[in-house]
């Protein structure tokens, strides 16, 4: 910190004041506000606080917030300070103000959303950009993915120290990344096929067999790759085969940790270590809490389009434990709500289904669609009513409905 | 009257249902959209074929509810259906009743096109009388000339008397419609998401008068001749407005009758919320 210029380092202290305020106000965890006002004082702030850091950027449709999380674990076994912005705040003012509450960290783990990658990419030069995968996601303000992709490979084509860490089994993941100078290929899996079913590099129909993807035109196919999920193991890129054991449930978090693996490689931490501090993350920014309400289990599933809908019901408890969604479509969720459409609620006709949230009567056409029973309810409580004592709710919300519920229920959840 | 033969139909890839082996004929397809090409007697358990044309390529804003609001009011109606989806690398079967396209980005609606031109099933279809539901991307690529990923001219495949191109900047929020009154529906209500500009020829009707939104961009939204409709009410329009799949369903199979109204209670309740959500 002492090497910063003067009016970058009254930035950072006016940012930090403003960040403590906001967190004594309760208006949230502070981790916007000071970074908006230290770039109002210094625009250059975020090139400033990233110099002479070694950072990685994770960025992706789902599992950012997470794979950050579980980066910054694995990082923490080099015994120093790793920076993060863990509350997913992933835009500039989010960064900075990560950056500026640790200045003295070498290390930065940074969540970037999708579209500022390639200008958080020139300001830090950052040493590794992680992909995790792209498919649709609020789409009445997101670019559409097809250019983010293109974006991506033209900012790591101007990045010629920059490793990427990318997901092989995601095609539009594998255009981007092979624009890059350095690449760790990881076999990190996609379920949601949705988006892909087109070659990102010609257009062509993609094929898909156990081996992964293939275009039948052009011959773009999946990479060959160095770290491999193989079920609830790791096979890392000496061949041995390790057994995950997370604390955090699902195929998805397999996925993210396993990226986090070979991050972690790059900065010399093995799988071993990485894990050991891995295995102790539970919860992430109230992701996958379990709270107790009124004598009854509530487990937080956050899930904000399609492709993260059908990873939350990978990750259900079995049925007949209910299940309670909630839908919002304010300005962060995506005004539209057509993209439930593209998801299968068929998975959960064998569970009690209770439905709120703003767009509540959204979902209930749609489940009527896929013959799912289910219950309008007024809100968490009302929902936690219909559930007997002792027993367990599980929840999937969207972006503000997740937030609502979060606070009801307390924000140390 | 057509003289594709079932091998035709079985070439895509069913995704519910299955086809009924005695009907081998598509029926009349002559007769006017009002009494639809067949009696509503007599049917068979797949007697509306629903053909939602390449969804690997155009299906970006829940097409599929387009697919699934058809099939579920078809079946309340004792309709039997049979829905298959037909990839970009399939060739596009010509006997469909019903044939669905849905909203894409840029570059997959151009590369649509193209196949669909080379396939010629789709506008075969619709030359012999076939319904087409064209949405969003898919409406602009059925009429003779749309914006592609650069706004250059791209040729379409001219079955809808329209011609598109790349608007000013993007229309994105909730519209509201009052429809054409020689179709006999009730308001439309929906979400558009698109950034084109589309002129009405002669041999096309403007679908309905923009009360909120951008629509076509000159007041009016969407267009229809014959039995092909196509709209900028993207993804899942037609769960919005049960009164526009059954005006399709009836250009396909004739007159209707109701539905149990036990059965349209979260719909009119949706529907609803949605009208009452947006100011005229």
């Amino acid at each position: 910190m002492g090497k910063l210029p003067i009016r970058a380092r009254a930035a950072t202290t006016l940012g930090g004041a403003a960040g403590r305020m906001s967190r004594l106000a309760g208006r949230g965890d502070g981790s916007v506000i000071g970074g908006v006002i230290g770039l109002r004082v210094e625009p250059g702030l975020l090139s400033l606080l990233a110099a002479d850091r070694q950072i990685v950027l994770v960025t992706g449709t789902n599992g950012k917030t997470t794979t950050t999380r579980l980066i910054s674990s694995a990082l923490s076994a080099t015994g120093q300070e790793v920076a993060s912005n863990a509350f997913g705040a992933n835009m500039e003012a989010g960064l900075v103000a990560a950056l500026g509450q640790a200045p003295e960290a070498p290390y930065a783990v940074l969540e970037v959303d999708e579209k500022y990658i390639p200008a958080v990419l020139r300001a830090t030069h950052a040493r590794v950009v992680t992909l995790l995968n792209l498919s649709r996601d609020q789409m009445d303000r997101a670019a559409e993915i097809w250019l983010v992709a293109r974006r991506w490979r033209e900012a790591f084509e101007a990045a010629p120290d920059c490793r990427v860490v990318a997901n092989a089994d995601d095609p539009l993941i594998a255009w981007a990344a092979s624009g890059a100078h350095h690449v760790t290929w990881v076999a990190a899996g996609q379920r949601w096929h949705e988006d892909s079913w087109c070659c990102p590099r010609c257009g062509s129909h993609l094929r898909r067999d156990d081996l992964g993807w293939r275009c039948g035109e052009c011959e773009f196919s999946r990479p060959m790759a160095r770290w491999v999920l193989d079920g609830s193991s790791v096979i890392d890129s000496s061949g041995q085969v390790t057994e995950l054991a997370l604390a955090l449930p699902g195929r998805a978090n397999r996925s993210n940790a396993v990226m986090a693996l070979a991050v972690a490689e790059v900065f010399g931490v093995s799988p071993a270590e990485a894990l050991q501090k891995m295995r102790s993350v539970t919860s992430v920014a109230g992701r996958y809490t379990q709270v107790q309400r009124n004598g009854r289990n509530v487990r937080l599933l956050l899930a904000k389009n399609p492709a993260g809908w059908l990873e939350a019901f990978d990750v259900l408890d079995p049925a007949p434990v209910p299940v309670l969604l909630s839908v919002n479509a304010q300005v962060p969720d995506g005004r539209d709500t057509s993209w439930l459409w593209d998801v299968d609620y068929r998975v959960v006709r064998d569970r009690p289904v209770l439905v709120s949230g703003e767009r509540g009567l959204d979902l209930a056409v749609r489940l009527e669609a896929d013959g799912v029973g289910f219950e309008l309810v007024g809100g968490i409580d009302d929902a936690v009513s219909r559930v007997s004592p002792g027993g367990t709710l599980d929840v999937i919300a969207n972006y503000t409905a997740f937030q609502q519920i979060r606070t009801a229920v307390g924000r140390a959840a | 009257m057509t003289s594709m033969g079932p091998a035709d139909w079985d070439s895509g890839r069913r995704d519910r249902g299955h086809r009924d082996p005695g009907r081998r004929d598509a029926g009349d397809r002559s007769r006017a959209p009002a009494s639809g090409r067949r009696g509503a007697h007599a049917r068979g358990p797949a007697d509306l074929r629903l053909v939602w044309v390449y969804p690997d390529l155009l299906s970006t804003y829940g097409d599929r509810g387009n697919l699934l609001v058809l099939e579920r009011r078809a079946r309340l109606r004792g309709i039997g259906v049979e829905a298959i989806s037909v990839n970009s690398d399939q060739p596009v079967p010509r006997q469909g009743d019903i044939y669905l396209l849905g909203g894409g980005e840029d570059l997959p609606q151009v590369l649509a096109v193209r196949r669909l031109r080379t396939d010629g099933g789709l506008a075969a279809a619709a030359a012999q009388g076939s319904v087409v539901l064209a949405v969003c991307a898919g409406y602009q690529l059925i009429g003779s000339e749309f914006g592609g990923e650069e706004g250059q001219p791209v040729a379409g495949l001219e079955i809808l008397d329209i011609r598109s191109s790349r608007g000013e900047r993007r229309a994105v929020g909730e519209i509201l419609a009052d429809v054409d009154p020689a179709l006999g529906l009730p308001r439309l209500t929906g979400f558009e998401n698109h950034q084109g500009v589309t002129q009405i020829g002669p041999g096309a009707r403007p679908l309905s008068r923009v009360l909120t939104g951008v629509g076509n961009g000159n007041g009016t939204e969407g267009a229809y001749a014959g039995r092909v409709l196509g709209t900028y009410l993207h993804g899942p329009a037609l769960v919005r407005n049960p009164g526009l799949a059954d005006l399709l369903l009836s250009w396909a199979v004739g007159a209707l009758p109701p539905v149990d109204p036990e059965y349209e209670t979260w719909t009119t309740r949706f529907r609803d919320q949605r009208l009452a959500a947006v100011p005229v």
